[in-house]
């Protein structure tokens, strides 16, 4: 048991350090490089907690799509490999009271509330694929499916942004044809 | 296993994604502290679950919809990004001050592709066109001729 505590500890500080390390380094990339340590640690941490199918989801969509996502669009953004001076505003020292009040405040509230608390890990069964997958289909299909949608919304969002100026042409290719005829006729 | 050590790391991992979205200036930095603070939510549901043991394992169901929703977030948030980045050539979200609430505000000054905001203009001929053709009829088409006769010259040379 104290092995499993001390395993999380580890994870967290270096969850928590390599996050430190997203906000602060003044490299654009290794911002994307140590969000995968942030998420790999954060996985981890699922694990330790039971939560063995949320732990390969993380991996498989956090570290395996998102951080490919943001690494592609900091190389079609040409951001810059050296270190960038001016990456943060003026006002960093105002977002830092916010953070601090921000952790002030969650963090009171939850030694007030939670204090003593144990998690019976032990006792705890394994959130695998099966105990989750039949949670899923039993009881949160209608969520499920409603996100399904939510995902479709998404993708063609994401389409429609992409690709403005490409269907301004075909438009206006079909527009000057009809004023041709109507000129003509 | 104490269930404030999942709920400390995840309250660190939220205070540091709020400090990375307010003082970042690039956008896609801004995007990455929205994904710290939504992981350290996913760690707050799953600690919950697991402590409070319920056989609908409500809180591990919900951290993969997060999971999700933020996979889609993170996908609209880049294809926005790249939108910007197309338009300005930059993705500084301190200079991107259009709808800023200055006294004598001017025309941004750094608009680098001066033709997308001809977009907009031809997008509402097109509204025009396309209300007034669908309103229907003939006798409303010199009124779709008067709103394209409105077009700004410059675009009338295109294609």
């Amino acid at each position: 048991m104290t092995a499993v505590r001390v395993l999380f500890l580890l994870l967290g500080v270096v969850a928590v350090g390599s996050a430190l390390l997203v906000v602060t380094t003044r490299r654009v990339v290794h911002a994307a490089l140590w969000l995968v340590v942030t998420l790999g640690a954060l996985a981890g941490c699922y694990l330790l907690l039971t939560a063995e199918l949320v732990a390969w989801v993380q991996v498989l969509i956090y570290v395996g799509a998102v951080v490919v996502l943001l690494v592609f669009a900091l190389m079609l953004t040409r951001s810059p490999t050296a270190p960038v001076a001016d990456l943060t505003t003026a006002n960093a020292w105002f977002a830092g009271i916010v953070a601090v009040a921000v952790a002030g405040v969650v963090g009171t509230t939850l030694v007030a509330g939670f204090r003593g608390e144990v998690i019976d890990l032990a006792g705890a069964s394994i959130g695998g694929a099966e105990a989750i997958g039949t949670a899923v289909f039993a009881t949160w299909v209608l969520p499920f499916e409603v996100l399904s949608v939510l995902l479709l919304a998404a993708l063609v969002g994401a389409i429609v942004l992409s690709t403005a100026r490409a269907r301004r042409r075909d438009r206006e290719g079909i527009h000057d044809g009809v004023h041709d005829g109507e000129g003509s006729g | 296993m104490p269930l404030l050590y999942p709920l400390l790391v995840s309250t660190l991992l939220f205070a540091i994604g709020v400090y990375g979205v307010l003082a970042r200036r690039n956008a896609i930095l801004v995007l990455m502290g929205v994904e710290l603070m939504l992981n350290a939510v996913n760690l707050n549901l799953v600690a919950f679950d697991t402590w409070h043991g319920d056989g609908l394992r409500s809180g591990q169901v919900l951290t993969l919809f997060v999971i999700t929703i933020a996979a889609a977030e993170i996908g609209l948030g880049l294809a926005i990004v790249l939108r910007l980045f197309r338009l300005r050539a930059h993705v500084d979200v301190d200079r991107v001050r259009d709808l800023a609430d200055r006294e004598g505000a001017g025309p941004p000054e750094d608009v680098m592709v001066a033709d997308e905001w001809a977009d907009g203009a031809d997008h509402a001929r097109d509204l025009v066109d396309g209300s007034a053709e669908r309103m229907g009829g003939g006798e409303h088409v010199d009124g779709a001729d008067q709103a394209r006769s409105t077009q700004p010259a410059g675009s009338g040379g295109q294609g």
